[in-house]
């Protein structure tokens, strides 16, 4: 009897378990009696799966306080009506997927998201499509959370009344992965945030930066895109980044950057693109970072190195056919470039070894002095000024006299 | 009109028979095979292209023209016995020494372009080049004859020349940096777009930065300059400069032809 009471225990247990694996399927459909979102939260079970078939939800701000997974299937759209925050999440393990979320609504007092997950862990977003909303998804206090393949599109016109595509703050060991951010006013932003992967996404068209973050440490982006942003991509007071294989093109303007860099340290930043931009790197204030097989194309100004920026190191990079190749802003240098492809290289290789004999100074007279004195930009490709470059660099006197590659390449790099 | 054309066709078989025309063609056909052939890209060789199109063709216009009407002297005393008048005189002199410049720049570069990198990308910068080209040479021949006619001296007159040559092309420039560093505090912006489109081998230049390195100037200057140079406005004016450039000088050569002794 004994026996078979502690048998049937194990039994009835072991069922419990099975109950627990088979979660419950939760059908939200507007013809049926589970008509809302809300109703279906309220009488699920912790990790059941809630499924919402096609149609047009509006139900103001919905929480959820549960762990459980939001499948959308035939494209649902749950509308926030221009005024309300959509989904806050305030449980761990909950995933949502292939829904739409429009308009979350634009707030000055509130950051209203579409959906926003708050001190929880474990939450995926992923194949979700976002359009309109004030801000996308919304991070904030959260671990391990994935934000995968999702679509991402706002209609803002100023900075000041637009938010943010992706808003991560005080996160770490996230993962943000093959998103589309359009138009928002930031595409990725993260602050505070730390160990976390950004990957294959793609930036166009933000009204301020494709990608910004601060006080983000040993975060990692690569392969990712930024195209035509306003001001293009900005990252500030972070150390250990490790940015790989991205492409930042067409981010034209004055105060457009290719990659903006404001006190990085410790960093690497390798085989990155930057084609067709105003500037492609703009480096203040930072130090001991790595650029290395990076490609510079076509850009107004490859690299702005302002003299704050030490012991950095330039080494295997191309530069093709930028205007300016460099430009800083002192006679004293602190860093290091070494075999580099530089298109304008004129030298010569006597001993056939692939490296030039004759050292390469990047920083031009001219480019220097388009860099204090705008106007002086008509001037480009004239004769005068050619002459004075090459005056300069046989007689060092306003360019930085130890800016030298001693040993330029004599062909691109691959 | 026939007489034109009669002494056209004279200079032009005289041109072609001065091996001068021939070599020159033959520096831009060789130029620009050489260009397009061994740079992978076209923007990069119409760049490279550009930057000795707006030294040499100037200098060997002027040089070239001026050269060309102290040779001409006897001939022109010559004609000048028959009862014809100066002014078809002076249009054939110039047309038979302009065309046969402008022609083999023309054909020289297109033709090095077509034989290697034909491809679409390149043709509106190429097409940019070759009409600043073309302009320049007909601006520095007229220059040429104004200076020619003006001094009798060969010596002095081929001194001017050069000077004219070098004040337009390089002293001019440094006038301007001058110029922008000194007033750098002020807005010039307007100032120095107005000053460097006097200048026609600046106005020759810009119109073609601003379509080729364009990311460099997108900066606040650069769009003011865009701004100017994007409207229909801003390429009447700079089109209407260049024609100035041209008829002004050749009026004036003109006029001091009718009157000159020789």
């Amino acid at each position: 009897m004994r026996v078979n009471f502690s048998i049937s225990c194990i039994i009835f247990f072991l069922l419990a378990i099975q109950i627990k694996t088979y979660a419950d399927k939760i059908i939200v459909d507007k013809n049926t009696a589970i008509n809302s979102i809300s109703k279906a939260i309220e009488i699920a079970n912790p990790y059941d799966e809630v499924i919402i078939k096609s149609g047009h939800y509006k139900e103001g701000n919905i929480i959820i306080t549960k762990p459980l997974k939001f499948i959308g299937e035939n494209n649902p759209v749950i509308d926030g009506e221009n005024q309300n925050e959509i989904f806050t999440v305030h449980a761990d393990d909950v995933s949502i997927s292939g829904i739409t979320f429009k308009n979350a609504g634009v707030s000055f007092l509130k950051e209203n998201a579409a959906v926003r997950f708050e001190n929880t862990k474990n939450g995926i977003v992923s194949d979700c499509k976002f359009y309109g909303n004030f801000f996308g998804v919304y991070l904030a206090k959260s671990k391990n959370c994935k934000v995968l393949n999702n679509y991402f599109e706002a209609y803002g016109k100023k900075e000041t009344s637009s938010g943010n595509g992706i808003h991560l703050w005080y996160c770490r060991d996230s993962e943000i992965s093959g998103n589309k951010i359009k138009g928002h006013r930031d595409g990725i932003y993260l602050e505070f945030v730390k160990q976390t992967t950004i990957s294959k996404n793609y930036g166009s068209n933000n009204l301020r930066y494709g990608l910004h973050f601060m006080f983000s440490d040993s975060c990692r982006y690569y392969t990712n895109h930024f195209e035509k942003n306003s001001a293009g991509v900005a990252v500030m007071y972070s150390r250990y980044v490790d940015m790989e294989g991205n492409m930042f093109n067409n981010n034209w303007g004055p105060a457009s950057y290719g990659l903006l860099l404001k006190d990085i340290s410790r960093s690497k930043i390798e085989r990155n693109y930057f084609i067709e931009n105003t500037t492609g790197i703009f480096i203040e204030g930072c130090d001991g970072s790595e650029f290395l097989n990076n490609q510079f194309e076509k850009n107004g100004w490859a690299i702005k190195l302002m003299a704050n920026s030490m012991e950095n190191i330039f080494i295997s990079n191309n530069f093709i056919a930028n205007t300016f190749d460099l430009s800083t802003n002192s006679r004293q240098n602190f860093n290091k470039f070494n075999a580099n492809y530089w298109s304008k290289y004129d030298g010569y290789d006597l001993n056939k070894d692939g490296i030039g004999d004759v050292p390469y100074r990047p920083v031009k007279l001219y480019s220097i002095m388009a860099q204090q004195n705008e106007p002086s930009l008509i001037l480009l490709n004239s004769l005068f000024i050619d002459l004075l470059n090459i005056a300069e660099s046989v007689f060092p006197s306003l360019t930085p006299e130890t800016l030298v590659d001693e040993s330029p390449m004599m062909r691109k790099l691959n | 009109m026939e007489l034109i054309f009669k002494i056209i066709k004279f200079e032009f078989s005289n041109a072609l028979r001065s091996k001068w025309i021939l070599f020159y063609f033959s520096f831009f056909l060789i130029l620009s095979f050489l260009m397009f052939n061994f740079e992978d890209e076209t923007g990069k060789a119409v760049l490279s292209l550009m930057n000795i199109v707006l030294i040499v063709i100037p200098l060997v216009s002027i040089i070239f023209g001026t050269m060309y009407v102290y040779n001409s002297n006897d001939y022109i005393q010559m004609v000048l016995c028959q009862p014809l008048d100066r002014k078809s005189l002076y249009f054939g002199l110039y047309l038979g020494n302009a065309i046969p410049l402008a022609l083999s720049f023309v054909v020289g570069i297109l033709a090095g372009f077509i034989f290697t990198g034909a491809n679409t990308e390149g043709i509106a910068p190429i097409l940019i080049l070759t009409i600043n080209g073309f302009a320049l040479t007909l601006i520095f021949t007229s220059i040429a004859f104004l200076t020619a006619i003006k001094f009798s001296y060969k010596a002095k007159g081929l001194g001017a020349s050069i000077l004219i040559w070098l004040m337009l092309a390089v002293i001019y420039d440094g006038l301007i940096l001058f110029v922008t560093y000194f007033f750098r505090d002020y807005p010039i912006e307007n100032i120095i777009l107005g000053i460097s489109l006097i200048n026609p081998i600046d106005l020759a230049r810009i119109f073609f930065i601003l379509d080729f390195n364009i990311s460099a100037l997108m900066g606040y200057t650069g769009a003011l300059f865009n701004k100017f140079f994007g409207t229909s406005l801003g390429v009447l004016v700079s089109s209407g400069l260049l024609i100035l450039w041209f008829v002004i000088p050749f009026l004036f050569g003109l006029r001091s032809f009718n009157k000159k002794d020789f």
